[in-house]
């Protein structure tokens, strides 16, 4: 996949068409939009590998942090098997592409930051302690509170889907919102909630690279976990590789792409392989032992 | 050597993974996915 962006078609690089497509894929039940009625056909039994609300009117498969929180909080109280083992089945063939090539809201993201308004680039000190921010709302908001917190209604709801999820105000709100006057009207303070939390994601996309991405996604946390051991791998040839610094330059996730291509920020998106002068950037599946898989620098 | 552990978890994972899946399906926890995500969300469009 070596060079993959500079393949372009009518202007579109190919993680662009990619994402549009994966976009449409998973959203592709066009007319719920105009009826404002959501799918319930049987391929919303299969995860989705992206946060794409099971309550988009498009949606054909479910939202698997929504799955996930609905197992944990469940009648049935189980482990959750299948949930589980299809995110880890994403997460270890794909790691982060996910995030980089497939998820809608990841586009959202990146068409925003393509507005022209000026870019900030968040200080180190700042950056890097707020990345773990992602793996708190992942372990409290996902995990303990949906799987223990018991209302006083006697249900555990989805807290993150409930509180934080901006996809599913942006996604699965508004839309069904604007088509159906009887749900406008039940609207009250939970949703003007979530419609500032949707704007404090979109207004910081517009000057910051993907901040729910880098910050916040508990499903970019999941992922990021496998990065460095799943099946897709970035690798760097050092025998190639000038020291030029364009790579870690044009990382829109602000990755040391020649310290460690393979960490757990990166979002596979191609951009450092894109640019890289000497070709020394490619990106694959490793499947067997004589392939390198990552590569880390010494520091 | 390293690269010999990272593919035995790759595809230790991988097992794992398909497992995981296959007893969820036994279970017919696919069916609770399906239930929960054919009906719409109140809590995530934010009604509550």
């Amino acid at each position: 996949m070596s060079g993959m962006h500079r393949h372009r078609v009518r202007g579109l690089s190919l993680q662009r068409i990619v994402q549009l497509l994966s976009a449409v894929l998973f959203n592709g039940y066009a007319i719920g939009f105009q009826k404002g009625r959501i799918f319930t056909g049987g391929s919303k039994a299969v995860c989705v590998p992206v946060l794409n609300c099971y309550s988009c009117p498009g949606a054909l498969g479910a939202c698997p942090i929504g799955a996930l929180q609905a197992a944990l909080g469940g009648m049935k109280r189980h482990f959750p098997f299948y949930v589980l083992g299809m995110l880890m089945l994403f997460g270890v063939v794909l790691g982060r592409v996910v995030c980089g090539l497939l998820c809608p809201f990841g586009l959202v993201q990146d068409l925003l930051h393509k507005l022209p308004f000026p870019k900030v680039e968040v200080p180190r000190r700042i950056d890097r302690p707020a990345r773990y921010v992602k793996y708190v709302v992942l372990l409290v908001l996902v995990v303990l509170l949906p799987a223990f917190a018991l209302t006083d209604t006697g249900v555990r709801p989805p807290y993150f889907c409930q509180y934080v999820c901006p996809a599913g105000t942006l996604e699965g709100g508004i839309p069904l919102l604007l088509a159906d006057p009887m749900l406008r009207g039940l609207a009250g303070a939970l949703f003007q909630w979530k419609v500032l939390v949707l704007i404090g994601v979109v207004l910081p996309s517009l000057c910051i690279h993907r901040p729910f991405c880098r910050y916040l996604c508990p499903l970019g946390a999941f992922y990021s976990l496998f990065n460095r051991f799943s099946f897709f791998q970035m690798r760097l040839d050092e025998r190639r590789c000038v020291g030029c610094g364009r790579c870690e330059r044009s990382c829109p996730m602000a990755v040391e792409v020649t310290k460690d291509i393979n960490s757990p920020e990166c979002i596979r998106c191609g951009k450092c392989r894109s640019v890289c002068p000497t070709g020394a950037i490619s990106s694959g599946f490793a499947v067997s032992a004589g392939e390198k898989s990552a590569n880390r620098r010494p520091e | 050597m390293r690269n010999r552990s990272v593919l035995l978890l790759r595809w230790g994972l991988l097992g794992l993974a398909l497992a995981m899946i296959a007893a969820g399906l036994l279970r017919q926890e696919h069916l609770e996915v399906l239930g929960k995500a054919v009906r719409v969300c109140l809590e995530c469009i934010g009604i509550g």
